[in-house]
């Protein structure tokens, strides 16, 4: 049953094409990090606010995005933009847009629960020394909550590093559509695909770990 | 109904669609039941195994876990094939699905065994329940609590992952929408139709789940 011959020189000649592929999905997972904290803050603040339309408008975006499959709204936003006349995305494009909004969503939910969790006594100190409503945001309420959502923040990363394999549904030259291209042109399988699954692995690990070590420099001060 | 109208293309795939949703339903309950029952071993062998069976768990669990999906799925349905296993698309996707649901599911009972008090365990144990009866009894009807608001939330992603088997070419409910717009270009309106019928399966299960999240709130052990 188990005789497979392996035959590695495939990889080690297609290195190239694999480290280019882990290089992208990990920009792009950095960039829809990047923007979907943006996206995610504004959201936060949206349903804490007191206003009925945005707390309904923010609360609807995020339950919309969390319970639909990303690998239709990757489709959605490459196959379905262009009929409503935006054409000027790319394939990378288009998927890190998706992925942005999608990481919008989550990030949404981690900066909620910071954003409850500072206890009310900080804004109540930051108002008693004089501070506006935005400096109290900006030097009280955002900077601890950042350190308290910093664990989350890194599980999210790690998370949408291996979303970026959707990309290959619509030919994004990421990790696995290279792993399935190789596949297809040699037809060495298990070295393709285990290639591919090591390269994961490794780079999950290795982000789990830097990030940790930045969440210790940066341990939640109470 | 006109010919080339959203309703009208939809009645003509009809019977397309509702397959396609048949296999959803059928690759999400297939993937949730192996990955529930197996779940729930290793997560007690995660918790209470021999040390080396616990090491081996812990290994397949961190392993399946820093895995994208969509390469387990492709590396099942390209990879069995080699061994000579001859199995159908939908049987590799659930496979891949499952080995990796399985690992969230066990990671989930750990949590939830582990975050019961001490006392319970010894409470147990002070009155002569063996180590069978202290999980039937006991520490199972306890964790259930704990892990079953989390649990709906794994079976909220495995629906949701059950489209990547559109990757492989099984027919599921994805799939069925984008063959039909292969034939009407109806581009939006069959993919806003697809993210509508997930999004009421998934918000159903969310919402129960939160239920009861809020239900269980109260227990105090």
């Amino acid at each position: 049953m188990l005789n497979y011959n392996f035959n590695w020189s495939v990889i080690w000649r297609n290195w190239d094409a694999f480290l280019d592929a882990l290089l992208l999905g990990l920009g792009m997972a950095v960039l829809s990090l990047l923007v979907g904290c943006i996206i995610g803050l504004l959201v936060a603040y949206a349903r804490l606010a007191q206003n009925r339309v945005l707390q309904w408008a923010a609360w609807a975006y995020v339950e919309l995005i969390r319970n639909t499959p990303l690998l239709l709204l990757v489709f959605m936003c490459y196959f379905g933009l262009p009929e409503l006349g935006i054409r000027f995305l790319d394939k990378v494009e288009s998927f890190v847009l998706t992925l942005s909004l999608y990481a919008g969503a989550y990030m949404a939910e981690v900066f909620r629960a910071g954003l409850s969790s500072i206890p009310r006594q900080y804004v109540e100190a930051a108002k008693a020394i004089g501070m506006r409503p935005w400096q109290r945001q900006r030097w009280v309420v955002l900077p601890v909550m950042f350190r308290i959502t910093l664990p989350s923040l890194s599980n999210n990363l790690i998370s949408l590093f291996k979303d970026t394999s959707l990309a290959a549904a619509i030919a994004v030259p990421e990790l696995t559509f290279t792993a399935r291209q190789v596949n297809a042109n040699t037809f060495r399988v298990m070295e393709a695909w285990l290639t591919a699954t090591a390269l994961y692995l490794v780079t999950c690990y290795a982000i789990a770990l830097a990030l940790r070590a930045v969440e210790r420099r940066y341990a939640s001060i109470r | 109904m006109e010919r080339g109208t959203f309703l009208y293309e939809v009645w003509v795939a009809r019977w397309s669609l509702l397959s396609g949703f048949g296999i959803t339903l059928s690759a999400s309950v297939l993937t949730i039941a192996i990955a529930t029952l197996l779940g729930l071993i290793l997560g007690i062998g995660l918790t209470y195994g021999w040390r080396p069976l616990r090491w081996l768990i812990r290994i397949y669990v961190d392993a399946l876990r820093g895995i994208p999906v969509l390469v387990l799925i492709l590396f099942a349905y390209y990879g069995l094939a080699l061994f000579k296993i001859n199995v159908p698309p939908f049987w590799a996707g659930v496979i891949a699905l499952a080995a990796f649901s399985i690992a969230h599911i066990a990671e989930t009972i750990r949590g939830g065994i582990e975050s019961l008090p001490q006392g319970q365990t010894e409470a147990a144990k002070a009155i002569g329940l063996q180590f069978h009866q202290r999980l039937a009894y006991v520490i199972i009807p306890l964790a259930t609590r704990r892990v079953l608001p989390p649990w709906m939330n794994t079976c909220a992603e495995i629906v949701k992952n059950t489209t990547l088997l559109s990757i492989i070419g099984v027919v599921e409910f994805l799939l069925s929408n984008q063959q039909a717009i292969a034939r009407n270009y109806l581009v939006l309106q069959f993919y806003l139709f697809a993210a509508v019928v997930y999004l009421l399966i998934n918000f159903t299960i969310s919402q129960l789940g939160a239920k009861l999240e809020r239900r269980y709130a109260h227990f105090r052990y």
